[in-house]
């Protein structure tokens, strides 16, 4: 316990009928990224609000940085930032006046205040744009401001609560590097993600909650382990289809998968990389040149409809977001 | 833990500064909508002129009372309660921008969010109180009694809107929605503002509405303010008028306050 910075203990948390948490548990060691992967309504944000004091839980325990955040809200802020799922900074201010206001609410020294909002602003590239009022901001830059406001404390721990929703893929890239960067200088870090690339590229720890209750947790390797081993996926023109099907089953041992969609065949990879040589040595010899080729762990995608028996449900909403930077299987032609 | 240790003036020194960064950044913000600041002034100016010559001859015929005299403290206490419903909107404002989860997330002072924006909706109202005298100035009104006596008077009005700042700043929070926090406010406004002695005496109501009119909050600090512009005879008005103050802030300030500490956006 000693080396978590942030911990949940039996959390429950109803609204009316709803049991929005239902006896959340977990530890999140100091210096890592904790990824709380689940869809809309599973109960990331209100585990974040009893976490950063916001919502008192109906029972069990929360602790940030060591401290109780249901006995001692008011110390346990000291140690906490916040970045919210909307960008939570003032549209009439400007960045530097926004970042200028949290200084000041942190109680800074007054001498501090301004020093360390013009460091922050320089830290987001904002620098640039801190004296135009937020309101002629992007919405990456916003983002990267509300990111910014949860700076100025410089709190130990950070939650993030969808850092990356509705960004461009430019802007969650540099959202991540960001994000990195920040652990690198030892902070803890949870953030909530319906992306699960995104939880896939930053966390350390995945935690995937659904219905209120985490039903797994682990690396982002353990979570893809429990669907077994890789798969191969070979991409063919329709013309080669019957040719590199009957090559792929002989190697299988069993009849090759086929998503008519994307024209691909999928297998399991049995000896890993063993088995893609022989794949690559069985279509030359058909005289197959295939259209792509990949060996790859299951996706997380996989893992959360295994897991749920259904997608993250944001995937039909935010499609083109989550595809264009997902590492994809086959593609169509 | 060291924080428990804090003495109580250092508590008393957070509180100020996160008050006033709070009112920093309302006043900044009426400012910097500078259409908003406009139509909230040029608002209750129409009302002044409208009621002074649309109803005015119709109300005073008959009587050598210049109707200008007898409007003009009472558009200041309507003014000043109708300006407190922004407290309300604002709020609904931050709540569901997501600033509020923002705030309460600081270790901030529980009241300065609220303090500051009813603060800053003080200051808007005495400015646009000062544009009310001007105007009335201009089309013919007069104080009746000294300027301290008439001072006094648009402060009482002016913390009577403060106070009903509070008991908006608690509807915003309990509605949570813009819209809701307009019409809700309204509905508890419209009554008490016109069902009042600001605009005609409770005398030429009916029977079953004298009692109301004469008696409630709205019409007791406008006689109040009239009383000391007007430069008339004041008897325990100004104890009448404080003792409504000091009881919606009474009831309004802790239940703000809790409410907020509740509040989370939706």
């Amino acid at each position: 316990m000693e080396e978590a910075s942030i911990v949940a203990d039996s959390i429950v948390r109803s609204f009316g009928d709803v049991t929005a948490l239902d006896g959340v548990s977990l530890s999140v060691e100091t210096g890592t990224i904790y990824g709380l992967l689940g869809p809309n309504g599973a109960g990331k944000t209100t585990l974040i609000r009893v976490l950063t004091t916001l919502l008192k839980p109906d029972s069990g325990a929360g602790f940030v940085a060591g401290i109780d955040v249901v006995a001692q809200p008011n110390l346990a802020r000291r140690s906490l930032g916040l970045a919210g799922q909307t960008a939570a900074v003032d549209e009439f201010l400007t960045g530097r006046e926004n970042l200028e206001m949290v200084g000041n609410l942190y109680h800074l020294p007054s001498k501090e205040v301004k020093q360390r909002a013009s460091e922050v602003l320089e830290r987001i590239d904002l620098d640039d744009a801190g004296d135009r009022p937020v309101s002629t901001y992007s919405g990456g830059m916003r983002r990267r401001l509300d990111l910014a406001a949860s700076l100025v404390g410089r709190p130990e721990v950070l939650f993030l609560d969808e850092p990356t929703t509705g960004l461009d893929p430019r802007s969650r890239l540099e959202m991540w590097g960001l994000i990195n960067e920040l652990v690198e200088e030892g902070a803890t870090v949870m953030l909530t993600t319906q992306y699960l690339d995104e939880a896939d590229r930053l966390a350390d720890l995945i935690g995937v909650i659904d219905h209120g209750r985490l039903i797994s947790e682990g690396t982002a390797s353990d979570l893809k382990a429990k669907l077994g081993g890789d798969i191969i996926d070979v991409a063919v023109s329709a013309d080669d289809r019957d040719l590199a099907g009957a090559v792929l089953t002989g190697i299988a041992g069993k009849e090759a998968a086929w998503d008519d969609v994307s024209f691909t065949f999928t297998i399991p990879a049995t000896n890993g990389a063993a088995t893609l040589t022989e794949v690559v040595r069985g279509l030359d010899q058909a005289g197959v040149v295939p259209d792509d080729l990949a060996l790859h762990r299951p996706s997380l995608d996989d893992v959360f409809l295994s897991l749920t028996g259904r997608t993250a449900e944001d995937k039909v909403t935010e499609a083109g977001e989550s595809a264009s930077t997902k590492p994809q299987r086959g593609r169509s032609k | 833990m060291t924080t428990q240790t804090r003495s109580i003036s250092q508590d008393v020194t957070n509180q100020m500064r996160d008050t006033t960064v709070m009112i920093k950044r309302n006043l900044l913000r009426i400012i910097r909508l500078p259409q908003l600041l406009f139509f909230s002034s040029v608002q209750p100016i129409i009302f002044l002129l409208l009621f002074t010559f649309v109803f005015g001859g119709a109300i005073t015929r008959g009587t050598d009372i210049s109707y200008i005299d007898f409007l003009l403290p009472g558009v200041l206490v309507q003014t000043a309660v109708f300006g407190s419903t922004q407290t309300a909107i604002g709020l609904t404002e931050d709540l569901a921008a997501g600033v509020i989860d923002r705030f309460r997330s600081l270790p901030m002072a529980r009241s300065a969010v609220l303090a500051g924006r009813t603060t800053a909706d003080l200051v808007r109202n005495a400015a646009v109180t000062v544009i009310m005298l001007t105007v009335g100035t201009i089309i013919g009104y007069r104080i009746g009694g000294t300027v301290i006596e008439a001072a006094l008077g648009v402060v009482i009005a002016l913390l009577f809107g403060f106070s009903v700042s509070w008991a908006m700043a608690s509807l915003g929070l309990w509605v949570k929605n813009a819209e809701t926090a307009q019409t809700a406010s309204f509905v508890l406004i419209f009554p008490l503002v016109f069902a009042s002695s600001i605009f005609v005496p409770p005398a030429s109501m009916p029977s079953w509405l004298q009692g109301f009119a004469a008696n409630q909050p709205v019409s007791v600090v406008a006689s109040t303010v009239r009383a000391l512009m007007g430069g008339l005879p004041i008897g325990s008005r100004i104890l009448e008028s404080a003792m409504w103050i000091a009881a919606i802030l009474a009831v309004f300030f802790p239940l703000g306050v809790y409410l907020y500490r509740r509040a989370v956006s939706t």
